[in-house]
């Protein structure tokens, strides 16, 4: 039995993000991740998009959360070193009622004090985006985009080399009221806690019942995407959107550059009945395509090179309109539970501010002491990225930045050991994937799957047997065709 | 940054690779090297130890590895130099080759370039098929990699998407590890991989083809479960009523191969839409002069052995490049025409044979290939059965009044 001053339960980008803001202070945080690694839900599966927060209602959380962190993220990537392209965005209007309500929108935008927001004509639209025709369209400058699981890792990482322990693969199954905090029992053994951070996404219902009785619901509501070869990354340089669809609480299907040079189409919006239903389905990818050709008509119809899908959380059905605000709360009947309900989007850019707020409500109960010793790790810069005089120099110390395993990325053995070697202890090919990309390109790790296997068997002693793709069960092998004898 | 000078620099080791590297030597080229991304030569067969390789060449059937090493052996008697382990960051156009291994950063300048580096396969995503992202999704190849030089089986319960020649020669491979192959599924009304292996591959252990169907869904949310199979109709369309499921723990996908162009495509090196390898002259040299092109990243041949007479040829031609320096102009432009998918070489230049290879769109009985030269033809061939898994040659003297006529050429089949 271990004792902690906080739980985190949830290593999403909102459980990281507070696990990294607490690390800074001398206290003991362990997080509990019930996938196989950070970033194995929503904060994944997203637009990867830096919100303005013009689409929030003015004096909702969710619009003061999301202006606070979107100031936030500059300092943030100086810092920690992920990629962040302040890409601005265009919502576009087809027809004069269209017109209100880009009109509305940026109103609204300026109520919760969004910067530089500006209508231009169709023509001017035209002559930044080429590819775009609208009667009119909002600019609205201080959208930008991120890596999403790059953003969490890098929190989540940060977090653990100060100490913050992170347990992946690990539910928690039981909570319990004690004396002077909680019992934590989980499928990795049982932890005592003074505090509980509840920021389990689809699953916050959940864990609230397991202390007290819930007073809201949650409505799973699924957008799937479709990810476009790099090739066509020159049809659009700011993020497209259209006039937000009104009924579904939703921003409708939009077109978003990604970091990469991928271009994302989506998200579509369907409420279905069960959280974990992250599947891909025929009709709406055909749909995407249709809605985005009508933003863009020279959206090529075989640019499509993969396809995925991510659950919001939503606490309004869809008969109630879908919108409702983030609803942040510490438990009245249980102190020091305090539970994070309904983050969706703009769920991203609104976490680091959130952390804030939930250090805030923490050190009202805890006296938070900053660190002495806080260490940044900052993102190295690839391989494919550095100079060759840079190159040269690393392969000279050692070899294995000479050998490239993934050759659509060209990511190296040396930045696949580091993948593996991560504090957060997540040894996934998936794990590896969003750390250094390999298996990200376009052969989709038809070359590097082998090379990393054995990477894996070779210096990390893994049994193959136990060699998975993305989640706990996901293993990718049978068995040894022989097995070997002396 | 570690340079080097050279007459022939080869990118890739495989088949392909070793062919040309060897006829450059042979033509009397002196320094030849042959870059690979692996430890070893041979590229993909290596994993290929089923047999039935260099019966067209050599009149005896080889397996993989054995086939590779009868061109290792020649290659390394020959004093051809190799760097293995090395992977080529980038192709400029005044001909430097940026690479990288253990030892450093590479500057190599070569006088002439064979491009060999291969094909990769298609994915899923190339089809999008629909559901969930499950693990036991396995293109062929890599499954044949794990099995054939890892020792790993990576399913036991299988089936196979796509009848191309890997996805039979799978099927049966899994099954003489003892696992359940349920089944080969295929888009088309015919198989896409040779004859010889639907027989070979499937039918002599009695694993059923699904002609006209697809995998239409994928279920499972760690591992895969199993996968939705349904029949199409003639416009591809999936017929509802006919959805199955089989339940299975791996998939392997055998959707066709994409030549490896990303090289070629970064020094603006002109490609064919239809092969996905560049566009080449009757000397296989592409739209960058002196940068040559043979094997799978040119087009994807369906024998090892056709493919290495085409490799010997690139090799020949890109010594000959450094001696003779003539500046061709592309003067004839070969197009498919009727009923046929592709042809190569698509640009003549000078008088002589030259080989044509080329595919049919559909499998037709009684056909006839005819070259036209605007509105005459100039030669015509008869053929009992064309098929789009067997690559046609047919060989065809240039004349040089052709040449003079400047006369596009458009090659047909009809019947």
């Amino acid at each position: 039995m271990k004792n902690f001053h906080v739980a985190i339960i949830g290593g999403g980008v909102v459980g990281s993000a507070i696990a990294w803001e607490l690390s800074k202070y001398d206290i003991d945080v362990i997080v509990f991740e019930k996938g196989i690694d950070v970033c194995s839900g929503a904060s994944k599966a997203n637009s990867g998009v830096v919100h303005s927060g013009i689409n929030s209602k003015p004096g909702s959380l969710k619009a003061k959360f999301c202006v606070q962190g979107n100031q936030m993220f500059q300092d943030l990537s100086d810092q920690l070193g992920f990629s962040l392209n302040w890409t601005g965005k265009y919502i576009i209007a087809k027809n004069e009622s269209e017109i209100k309500e880009l009109e509305k929108l940026k109103k609204i935008g300026e109520e919760n004090k969004v910067p530089g927001l500006e209508l231009y004509d169709g023509s001017k639209v035209k002559n930044n985006e080429p590819n775009v025709s609208c009667a009119k369209g909002l600019w609205v400058p201080t959208a930008g985009i991120i890596l999403p699981y790059q953003f969490t890792i890098v929190l989540a990482e940060n977090a653990a080399i100060n100490n913050a322990k992170f347990l992946v693969e690990t539910k928690v199954t039981h909570l319990e009221k004690k004396k002077n905090g909680f019992l934590i029992k989980t499928s990795n053994g049982s932890y005592n806690s003074k505090i509980i951070v509840n920021s389990t996404g689809l699953n916050c219902k959940d864990i609230v019942k397991m202390l007290e009785k819930p007073d809201f619901n949650v409505y799973p509501c699924r957008g799937e995407y479709l990810v476009l070869d790099k090739n066509y990354s020159s049809l659009i340089k700011s993020m497209v959107y259209p006039v937000p669809v009104k009924e579904l609480g939703v921003l409708g299907v939009h077109i978003t550059p990604t970091i990469e040079g991928n271009i994302l189409l989506g998200p579509s919006a369907e409420f279905i009945d069960d959280p974990d239903d992250k599947r891909t389905t025929k009709d709406m990818m055909n749909n995407l395509l249709k809605e985005a050709k009508e933003l863009i008509p020279a959206l090529p119809d075989k640019a499509v090179i993969n396809a995925y899908s991510g659950i919001r959380c939503k606490l309004a059905s869809s008969d109630e309109g879908g919108w409702a605000d983030y609803s942040i709360w510490e438990s009245k009947e249980n102190p020091g539970f305090i539970n994070l309900v309904g983050i969706e989007s703009p769920g991203l850019t609104a976490a680091p501010a959130i952390a804030k707020e939930i250090g805030n409500m923490i050190s009202n109960r805890i006296k938070l002491k900053q660190k002495k010793d806080f260490k940044t790790r900052k993102i190295k810069k690839r391989f494919s990225e550095m100079s060759s005089e840079q190159q040269s120099n690393l392969i000279k110390k050692d070899e294995k930045w000479g050998r490239i395993v993934c050759r659509c990325e060209h990511v190296t053995e040396a930045e696949v050991v580091d993948a593996l070697d991560n504090p957060l202890g997540a040894c996934s090919l998936s794990s590896v994937k969003y750390r250094c990309r390999a298996g990200m390109g376009r052969c989709q790790g038809g070359f590097c799957t082998q090379h990393i296997v054995r990477i894996m068997e070779d210096k990390f002693d893994e049994d193959i047997k136990k060699i998975r793709l993305s989640s706990p069960k996901s293993n990718l092998f049978y068995c040894r065709n022989r097995e070997e004898t002396i | 940054m570690i340079e080097k000078e050279v007459d022939v620099a080869v990118i890739g080791g495989g088949p392909a690779g070793l062919s040309a590297a060897i006829s450059a030597k042979n033509n009397g080229g002196k320094k030849i090297l042959v870059l690979d991304r692996n430890s070893w030569l041979g590229g993909i067969l290596p994993q290929c130890i089923h047999d039935g390789f260099g019966v067209e060449e050599t009149g005896s059937s080889m397996t993989g590895p054995e086939y590779a090493e009868m061109y290792i052996y020649t290659a390394e008697k020959k004093d051809i130099d190799f760097m293995r382990e090395t992977m080529v960051l980038e192709l400029k156009r005044n001909r430097e080759i940026i690479a990288v291994n253990k030892d450093g950063l590479y500057k190599i300048k070569a006088k002439s370039i064979v491009l060999a580096m291969g094909c990769r396969e298609k994915t899923r995503w190339n089809i999008m098929i629909p559901g969930d992202r499950p693990s036991g999704i396995f293109t062929a190849g890599v499954a044949q990699a794990f099995i054939n030089l890892y020792n790993i089986i990576p399913g036991k319960n299988v089936v196979v998407l796509g009848s191309g020649d890997v996805g039979l020669i799978m099927a049966r491979r899994l099954k003489f590890e003892g696992a359940n192959v349920l089944g080969v599924v295929e888009i088309l009304p015919y198989a896409s991989g040779l004859p010889r292996n639907v027989v070979q591959c499937l039918d002599d252990y009695d694993i059923p083809l699904y002609l006209n169907h697809t995998v239409t869904y994928i279920e499972g949310r760690d591992r895969l479960e199993s996968v939705t199979i349904a029949q199409v109709d003639k416009n591809f369309e999936i017929i509802t009523d006919t959805k199955k499921r089989l339940e299975c723990d791996t998939l392997l996908l055998s959707l066709g191969l994409v030549p490896e162009n990303e090289l070629s495509k970064n020094a603006k090196i002109k490609i064919d839409n239809i092969t996905g390898g560049p566009i080449v002259d009757q000397n296989y040299e592409t739209s960058l002069p002196g940068v040559f092109v043979c094997g799978n990243c040119l087009q994807v041949y369906d024998t090892v052995d056709v493919l290495s007479i085409g490799a010997k040829h690139a090799g020949e031609c890109a010594v000959e490049s450094i001696k003779t320096k003539k500046i061709k102009e592309s003067v004839i432009k070969v197009k498919p025409g009727r009923g046929l998918h592709y042809v190569v070489p698509q640009r003549i230049n000078e008088s002589g044979e030259v080989k044509f290879t080329m595919r049919v769109k559909k499998p037709k009985e009684s056909i006839i290939i005819k070259i036209n030269a605007g509105n005459k033809e100039v030669y015509s061939k008869k053929l009992r059965y064309v098929n789009p898994a067997n690559m046609i040659e047919i060989d065809f003297d240039i004349s040089d009044d052709l040449i003079k006529s400047k006369e596009d050429l458009e090659v047909t089949v009809d019947g």
